[in-house]
């Protein structure tokens, strides 16, 4: 949050879907935020932003940029139709999503941004379950197929990129979108001090790639030289822990896929 | 100027002599043509605002919140289905004290599906923190509409302004509507006291922890208690340049009746030809029509009341395993009158099954009987119900 703040300066209108950041950053009679910002539910932190550009737009207040910014499940399950209508409309707003990949906030249960093969308190480990039985929604493809100008996916581990992309986003006029993976320590089952190890690891492992979609042209902005394997990405995770060899090679093959696809080695 | 014109137009006229910039909208019947007819004005250049055609109603709402967050005048419109999708984000509204103007066209409730007129869908959030106000015609419509914006902003409350569906909002009758002019006079533009914006950035919308809730939603109870004196104020001043008053409730030959009706909406029409008949046969019959139901006008109410001996409450709604919303509150009002009148709710014109003068007659029967005897056997009870359905098991 502090990297979407310092990227996008002083002239913004934050949106933000319900979740830890909001939770933490206002306990009324305080609150952590120096830019105008508003909260009004879960699922429409696109609808709210659609409406402040709006505002903006017919009260002709110019060099303002409204932003959303939601986790995960209020981007990928509940938000999504508020955020589809947002970019079909081809409104004005910057959306961000926090993606920690489950609803940390209520306590770490499964969502549709859960990756293949993940513990959560919804998909424990048990004999009939083993994890989340299906991949991560590709929402960067969803909103891609809406014809947005720029989509770029990111890391909290490689700062510069995030922050690039997001002033580039900014600068559009017409719905942007930037989805920057970030572990939730508590969630993942990880020590708070291996937040950035993990991180870098799923860039490097090309679990989680970076790019960008800027006018439909793809670019990807960092290509890990030469990619480690996936399981020292998930070894480091407690929920993980219960993946067998053979299932590890499952989540290779399908990490394998996805990197031809971005002609990644 | 002088028009016909349908409760749909007199709600989009409304909203544009408001002049409104932003505009949220979604279509559902009978509500549709509100929104049709605001994005041809805003087509035709006619009226300078930004039309948002959102993808359901929860977004219309929460656009709206974005919208009027930063100091813009906002209105949606909707009904039935499209009030319930919206009515999370009511809540969030009021308790955000954002002054934004929803016009409802009253609808049934699914299931069964039925796009007729009952007032279920208003009643149902009777306890959104939003100001509700009844139409009985379509010059209230116009009026109320743009009455609810000096309301809303002067107090920072959300209105509703409820119209039934069909019966009004597809039926046309002479209007007037009120010159741009008088009613730029009557309406200074918006200007949100703590707007977002970046030069003095606010947080809207915060956490409100267990030591602070509780004082925001007693802050909206006050703001609502206060709401009934801004009604009757901003009301004062339409009239004044306008020549027209509604009130908080109107009384129709009620001050020296014995047996009452009361009612809300466009059923009163129906009901006061009725009570002009009794009336013409020397009968002490008469009525009272709840234009605003939130705030409630309990106290007013029981003064308009009391002298009775009996109040036939006609209403379009139930909340099942109870009574009706208005019965139930009027019976409320008067918890604490030693001598109030005997009271009966009678369900009625659900699904837009008509409600026929026979009708009014029965309840106003059934009132007098209850005068006469002192009692009422039964307080509920169910008008036009057909006692065998071809089907149903009842």
């Amino acid at each position: 949050m502090r990297y979407v703040l310092k990227a996008l300066g002083k002239d913004v209108v934050v949106s933000m879907a319900t979740g830890c950041m909001e939770v933490v950053t206002t306990p009324y009679p305080e609150s952590s935020w120096r830019v105008p910002w508003i909260h009004s539910a879960f699922e429409n932190a696109a609808a709210t932003a659609s409406g402040v550009a709006a505002g903006l737009k017919a009260l002709d207040r110019k060099g303002v940029k409204s932003v959303a910014i939601a986790g995960d499940g209020g981007t990928a399950d509940i938000g999504l139709q508020a955020l589809s209508g947002m970019v079909e409309r081809g409104d004005n707003v910057l959306f961000v999503c926090y993606d920690n990949e489950a609803y940390q906030n209520t306590g770490i249960q499964r969502s549709g941004s859960t990756p293949f093969g993940a513990w959560t308190t919804t998909t424990p480990i048990g004999k009939l379950v083993r994890g989340k039985d299906r991949p991560k929604k590709n929402l960067p493809a969803i909103i891609a197929a809406h014809g947005a100008p720029y989509i770029a996916t990111a890391s909290i581990a490689y700062p510069l990129d995030f922050i690039n992309k997001l002033k580039k986003a900014a600068a559009i006029e017409g719905p942007t979108y930037v989805h920057v993976h970030a572990p939730c320590s508590p969630g993942w089952r990880i020590e708070s001090n291996k937040t950035i190890e993990v991180a870098r690891l799923a860039v490097l492992t090309g679990s989680w790639v970076l790019y960008e979609i800027d006018n439909g042209k793809i670019n990807v902005t960092f290509k890990p030289p030469k990619r480690r394997p996936i399981a020292d990405y998930l070894k480091m995770q407690g929920r993980f822990r219960h993946l067998t060899d053979e299932e590890i090679a499952e989540i290779q093959r399908m990490v394998d896929e996805q990197c031809k696809g971005f002609g990644i080695e | 100027m002088r028009q016909v014109l349908t409760g749909n137009e007199a709600a989009s006229i409304g909203a544009k002599l408001a002049r409104v910039n932003v505009i949220a909208a979604y279509p559902i019947t009978p509500q549709t043509a509100v929104v049709e007819k605001l994005s041809e004005y805003v087509a035709n250049g006619e009226l300078n605002a930004e039309y948002m055609r959102v993808e359901s109603e929860h977004s219309a709402l929460s656009a709206c919140i974005g919208a009027s967050a930063v100091g813009a005048r906002t209105f949606t419109a909707t009904s039935s289905q499209g009030l319930m999708l919206m009515s999370e984000m009511l809540f969030v509204v009021s308790g955000l004290r954002l002054p934004i103007v929803i016009a409802n066209a009253n609808r049934a409730l699914s299931a069964p599906l039925n796009i007729w007129c009952d007032q279920q869908d208003s009643f149902a959030v009777r306890d959104s923190g939003c100001v509700q106000v009844y139409c009985e015609n379509n010059q209230e419509i116009i009026d109320s509409i743009i009455q609810a914006y000096r309301v809303a902003e002067e107090l920072l409350l959300p209105v509703m302004v409820c119209y039934d569906g069909y019966i009004l909002s597809h039926t046309a009758e002479p209007v007037e509507v009120p010159d741009q002019a008088e009613v730029d006079k009557f309406l200074p533009p918006y200007k949100h006291p703590h707007p977002l914006e970046p030069e003095k950035p606010v947080t809207m919308g915060p956490v409100g922890v267990p030591e602070y809730y509780e004082e925001f939603r007693s802050m909206q109870q006050q703001a609502m208690l206060a709401a009934k004196h801004k009604l009757l104020e901003v009301d004062r001043d339409w009239g004044k340049r306008f020549g027209r008053r509604y009130g908080l409730f109107e009384r129709y030959k009620s001050d020296d009746a014995d047996i009452l009706l009361l009612t809300a909406g466009s059923l009163s029409s129906s009901a006061k030809e009725l009570i002009d008949r009794y009336r013409k046969r020397g009968e002490k019959v008469g009525l009272v029509k709840v234009r605003a139901y939130r705030p409630f006008p309990g106290e007013e109410l029981v003064d308009a009341l009391s002298h009775a001996k009996a109040v036939a409450v006609m209403e379009k709604d139930i909340s099942i395993g109870w009574a009706g919303a208005l019965f139930t509150d009027l019976s409320s009002a008067f918890v604490d009158v030693k001598k109030g009148p005997l009271i009966i709710d009678f369900i009625c014109g659900l699904g837009g099954r008509d409600v026929s003068p026979l009708q009014i007659r029965e309840a106003l029967r059934a009132a007098a009987k209850a005068a006469e005897t002192g009692e009422v056997k039964k307080p509920v009870r169910w008008l036009g119900l057909r006692e065998k359905v071809v089907g149903l098991g009842m």
